[in-house]
């Protein structure tokens, strides 16, 4: 294998980290770029992944140990691609780097979190629930460094908090840079966000007690806003009946016109988390199609066979609030009726959306109607992940070590 | 190592929390030959003072009392120790994070994690990395599209390529296909076929050779040093590096649905039957010739069904859509029904579900097909469709979407079967050769299956796990394979679509080349990824017990005639099974090893009389349970300050001997932790939990023979999210232990 320019993954969720590492270990030079602060992306908000119910922290395990003992990685963290442009054999691609507020001499001991007092919404448990201003974002951070708002305190906050500091980690003077590299092949691996519940609001998208299916991994994490309590967010009261509607917003031409791929069985999986923890609570689970493709049949075959739980097939058409519970108008498809019901919890399993739509970045340089990003095999480009279809995790990881494949074949060619 | 440094740092509120002087004479006095206390060891400024002292007093092994090794490895990686050199204990962690400060507990817990450090670093012996020399080709088994892609793409990373074909045609089942699942847009429709341009780009690449009509008589050797001799008149040899099983899968033999009328009426074709006509351009009715004025589509024929297959097979849903597709398009008048259980489309082949229901003369429900009758047309009983409850449905043609089976064999039955033929031969009484002929009979469907022929010891082909399919059941790792530098890829590693097949060729590929990449750096592929230390064996000891080999997860030991174990160490992932596995404790690592734990455990300061304090060992997996507490005392848990814990590869490295030897010396109770075994496994060394699971089951018995409460040791699965319950476990542990009182082997 010969590869001498370096070659650019956007994007550290479960697939840029899966295409850096596999190239990297293969003998590529890999600069991988993320946005957040952190690796990891959208994998380590879940609380497990189906149909092994494991924990996503475990796999990042391994990933962030390959990563840190592998010198050919480069990983650029708070950054974007801010420009590119094609070169003779490859691209020249300016990032723009977040101001390091928190730098490498960070110890995460804690002290300045001591220090601050101001809290913000924690944008890794969705903003369901707040968290100093400075902070590790989460327990396995990595880099782990903390990271400040720095915006939201008072200067003489910031400054009390960057005295506190025993090591010099904190830098208020700290000032966003850039820097310019030149690569021979890009990744895209910029994954997705979860389309937003609001845009549903005949399904009650927007009510304290309906909640999407993302919120409600994070309900069931020990990391979570209830340290893993199912709890209605309206009154903190474990639900007695929680309803999963299929398909939120996806297989639906007036917002997404794709299957999202993952929202049955993560509801499947939801399911699993509801009844372990409230072994009373009836489940119901309305769907069009139960897609549980492979051997993930066997995830459908025991969550259909717990009792207490009920697979409809029907078309959710609206959810209203109702004296402190939800009403539930379903076309139950096979009845050929419009049936109502009752549930003290919604869970929309609500779909996937490409990160670029809405958020132009460079180096997109094929998308598809939907949003998805195409292989440009011409200009050095290969998709990965979410970035390029709805998929799983499994292949996701799948995509990603092709993709780091082509990136190497391309860089090695020059375009 | 000889002469080490103990490093102990007051930094992070380390020094605030213990005495580090007392601790510093503790590890002086298990032997460090210097000591050093600095207030930020990660800071440029602690590397250097660290980096003065290894020179000053000629250190070849450092222990850094300081952080977590899941901190800050950058930094002190750049000491340059390897991994048998140094060794981080985490002080912060698994001490003052989660312990009063100031407390007599606390610095006797620091005191006894710093000798633990000597200890190992004492044990440890440099590292002497492989230098092999290693072949850079590829072969690849199977030229079906995730084959052709597997080739394409290593030929692009600029390897050389062999692909071996069975047949005489490149293409696979793909390759007799009218037209193929959109895999860029427009999605609404199917697209041309493109294994034309795929095989023909295979042909003329001069780094591809191809060999139709030919298979594998044998594979002998390693990643890197594959040896393999094809079939065939050639009877060629070749030397690869790695390779790609992409051998396909088959249709599920539609003889077996008579209940669907396959068999009863020529009326009632497969979709691959239906197919052929499709590239025929003529569609007819078999028993007429004539063309059908309505066909009626079954999904799942076969699949998700217990009498069958009870998995999905994934690709039936959109190849009905494409074939409805394409019989509407040869004939604009047929009527097309297709009756499903869920219409599996997911991603963007929504939208091609979306173009075929738009057509014409299209009719799609949910049903569940009962029967097909064949009296005259075929007629079709459909249950629970918008049809009605009941409803029967004549049609000309059926055609039943029959689900895959993998082109793979179960290489550890076949290597079951093929002992079982050997003792039924010479086996040495009666009996032996009763039972193993019996198992030959059960066990006959296997015969012949052989794919790779490889000449290991535990079977000829890769192990499978569900359904037949030689996958490892890993999300996060899909090609971790349990047959190092052997990567199984499309429908014969799980059932897929012709594009899913195209991108599980390609990502093989990737991890072939990787393979060879890191065999010729002498570095273990994942999960220890770098790991650049091998196991040495100690022969002259061996008594050819055959555990180690037989309880590899990763096929890496093959045996001699005697029984000896051969070491094919570019196969090795460092798991260290093999080390739990061996009662004469002769399998041992550089940087881990039988007497290194040991000695930890020896450094352990036990209170010698029955009023002292217990102590407790936990063993505990470094990869999910250790970071599991490490977030726990990030999080601001405590547990129990009599606890020891030392982090571990995985519970099967644990060799029962460590269990003694904590026993023997007064800890009172032994707990060992690690991840989930069964069909669910997370064991990242697949059968490492439950190995020790059976290994310690049989302690149990000769606790019991010892007047010692086999409660005394306990094997615990915790996951790596579970920060929350591991503190619980190890005090619920420590009550459980006190209630039983103190170990009576203290101050023997």
């Amino acid at each position: 294998m010969k590869v001498t320019r370096p070659l650019l993954v956007v994007g550290a969720g479960i697939a840029g980290v899966t295409a850096a590492l596999e190239a990297a270990e293969a003998g590529a030079e890999v600069i991988l770029v993320e946005r957040e602060p952190t690796i990891g992306g959208r994998v380590l908000r879940s609380h497990s992944y189906f149909p092994k119910m494991c924990p996503p922290t475990c796999g990042m395990e391994i990933n962030i140990r390959r990563l840190e003992s592998n010198l050919r990685i480069r990983v650029v963290a708070a950054a974007q691609v801010a420009a590119a442009e094609p070169t003779a054999d490859g691209w020249k691609v300016t990032l723009a780097i977040a101001p390091a507020f928190v730098n490498g001499r960070c110890t995460a001991c804690g002290d300045c979190e001591q220090a601050c007092t101001t809290e913000v919404a924690d944008p890794f448990n969705l903003g369901m629930s707040t968290v100093k201003a400075i902070r590790l974002p989460h327990l396995h951070a990595w880099p782990r460094r903390y990271v400040f708002d720095r915006t939201a305190c008072s200067e003489d906050e910031a400054r009390a908090i960057a005295a506190s500091c025993r090591y010099d980690a904190i830098d208020l003077a700290a000032t966003p840079t850039t820097e310019t590299l030149e690569v021979g092949a890009v990744v895209l691996a910029t994954g997705w966000r979860p389309y937003p519940s609001d845009r549903l609001p005949e399904l009650g998208g927007g009510l304290p007690d309906v909640i999407a299916n993302v919120e409600m991994e994070r309900l069931a994490s020990p990391s979570g806003p209830t340290r893993g309590a199912i709890l209605r967010p309206s009154d903190g009261r474990p639900p007695a009946r929680v309803a999963f509607i299929q398909c939120a917003g996806s297989r639906d031409v007036n917002h997404l016109p794709y299957c999202s791929s993952v929202c049955c069985l993560a509801s499947l999986k939801q399911a699993t988390y509801v009844k372990e923890q409230l072994p009373e609570a009836e489940v119901t689970i309305y769907y069009i199609d139960r897609r549980t493709p492979g051997r993930n049949e066997d995830l459908l075959r025991k969550v259909a066979a717990l009792q207490g739980v009920r697979l409809v097939k029907g078309k959710v058409g609206r959810v209203e609030p109702s004296a402190g519970l939800l009403r539930l108008r379903v076309e139950d498809v096979e009845a050929e009726r419009i049936v109502e019901a009752e549930a003290d919890l919604v869970v929309l399993a609500t779909g996937m959306v490409p990160s670029a739509v809405g958020d132009p970045m460079p180096l997109f340089t094929r998308t598809d109607e939907d949003g998805f990003a195409l292989d440009d095999p011409a200009a050095g480009i290969t998709v990965a992940g979410v970035a390029r279809r709805p998929e799983d995790v499994a292949s996701s990881v799948r995509d990603a070590t092709g993709a780091a494949a082509r990136a190497i074949a391309a860089a090695a060619r020059g375009r | 190592m000889d002469r080490i440094g103990a490093v102990l740092c007051s930094g992070c509120g380390i020094g605030d929390a213990v005495d580090l002087d007392a601790v510093a004479k503790a590890a002086a006095g298990s032997g460090a030959a210097a000591t050093l206390i600095h207030g930020c060891c990660c800071s440029a400024d602690g590397l250097q003072a660290i980096r003065d002292a290894v020179t000053e007093r000629g250190l070849d092994g450092v222990v850094v009392a300081a952080c977590s090794e899941r901190a800050k490895r950058a930094e002190f990686a750049s000491l340059g120790f390897d991994a048998a050199g140094m060794a981080r204990v985490a002080l912060r962690e698994h001490c003052t994070w989660s312990h009063p400060a100031g407390d007599d507990d606390t610095r006797l817990l620091a005191e006894d994690l710093v000798r633990m450090g000597v200890a190992r670093v004492k044990n440890g012996s440099p590292i002497r990395p492989l230098s092999p020399e290693v072949s850079d080709t590829v072969l690849v088994v199977g030229a079906g599209r995730a084959g052709l892609e597997a080739a394409k793409t290593v030929a692009g990373m600029g390897h050389p390529v062999v692909m071996v074909e069975r047949s005489g045609l490149l293409g696979g089942h793909l390759a007799s296909q009218k037209s193929v699942l959109p895999e860029e847009p427009p999605y609404d429709r199917p697209h041309d076929n493109p294994m034309p341009g795929l095989i023909a780009d295979i042909t003329s690449c001069s780094g591809i050779t191809v060999l139709t009509g030919t298979t594998i008589d044998a594979i002998a050797g390693q990643p890197g040093q594959f040896r393999v001799r094809l079939s065939g008149p050639s009877g060629r040899e070749l030397a690869v590096g790695a390779i790609v099983q992409a051998t396909g899968a088959r249709p599920y033999d539609a003889r077996k649905l008579h209940h669907l009328g396959y068999g009863a009426s020529p009326d009632v074709v497969t979709s691959h039957e239906l197919e052929a006509m499709l590239v025929a351009g003529q569609v007819v009715c078999p028993s007429t010739g004539a063309p059908p004025q309505r066909v009626l589509f079954v999904q799942c024929a076969g699949s998700r069904d217990d009498n069958h297959l009870r998995y999905c097979s994934s690709d039936c849903c959109t190849a009905t859509l494409r074939q409805a597709y394409e019989l509407r398009t040869i004939d604009a008048a047929v009527e097309i029904a297709v009756v499903y259980r869920d219409l599996r489309a997911p991603g963007h082949m929504e939208h091609l579900f979306n173009g075929v229901q738009r057509m014409a003369g299209m009719m799609m429900t949910r049903g569940d097909v009962e029967a097909v009758a064949v009296v005259g047309k075929p007629s079709v009983q459909i249950a629970n469709s918008l049809l009605g409850e009941r409803a029967v449905v004549d049609t000309d043609l059926v055609v039943l979407a029959v689900g895959m089976v993998p082109n793979a064999a179960d290489g550890e039955l076949v290597r079951k079967l093929h002992d079982a033929r050997r003792d039924a031969e010479h086996g040495e009484s009666a009996p032996v050769r009763a039972d193993a002929a019996r198992l030959v009979g059960e066990l006959a469907a296997h015969d012949g299956t052989e794919i790779l022929q490889l000449g290991y010891r535990q079977g000829p082909d890769l192990p499978v796990l569900a359904y037949g399919y030689p996958d490892s059941h890993f999300i996060c790792f899909p090609y971790e394979t349990r047959r190092t530098g052997i990567h199984a890829a499309g429908t014969t590693r799980a059932p897929m679509d012709s594009a899913q097949a195209a991108e599980d060729g390609a990502g093989a590929a990737m991890k072939a080349v990787q393979c060879i990449a890191m065999a010729r750096r002498g570095e273990a592929v994942h999960p220890r990824a770098g790991d650049r230390a091998v196991p040495d064996f100690y022969l002259q000891r061996c008594t050819q017990c055959k555990r180690c080999t037989e309880e590899c997860p990763f096929g890496t030991l093959d045996e001699d005639a005697k029984g000896t174990p051969e070491l094919k160490e570019l196969r090795c992932r460092r798991c260290g099974l093999c080390m739990g596995s061996c009662p004469e404790r002769i399998i041992n690592f550089p940087d881990y090893s039988v007497p290194m734990v040991a000695d930890m455990i020896k450094a352990i300061e036990v209170p010698e009389d029955f009023e002292g304090k217990p102590r407790i060992l936990a063993l505990m997996c470094e990869n999910d349970a250790v970071p599991a507490l490490e977030a726990a005392a990030a999080n601001g848990a405590s547990w129990n300050p009599w606890v020891r814990v030392i982090p571990i590869r995985c519970l099967g490295s644990v060799n029962i001997v460590w269990i003694a030897e904590a026993l023997s010396r007064g800890v009172d109770g032994v707990i060992l932790i690690g991840c989930a075994r069964g069909d669910d496994y997370q064991c990242h060394f697949i059968r490492g939990s439950e190995l020790a699971n059976t290994r310690l089951g049989n302690v149990g018995e000769t606790l019991q023979r010892l007047a010692l409460e086999p409660e005394r040791i306990k094997v615990v699965e915790l996951s790596h999210a579970e920060f929350d319950r591991v503190p619980r476990l190890l005090d619920d542990f420590a009550s459980s232990l006190a209630a039983l009182g103190p170990n009576p082997m203290k101050g023997l």
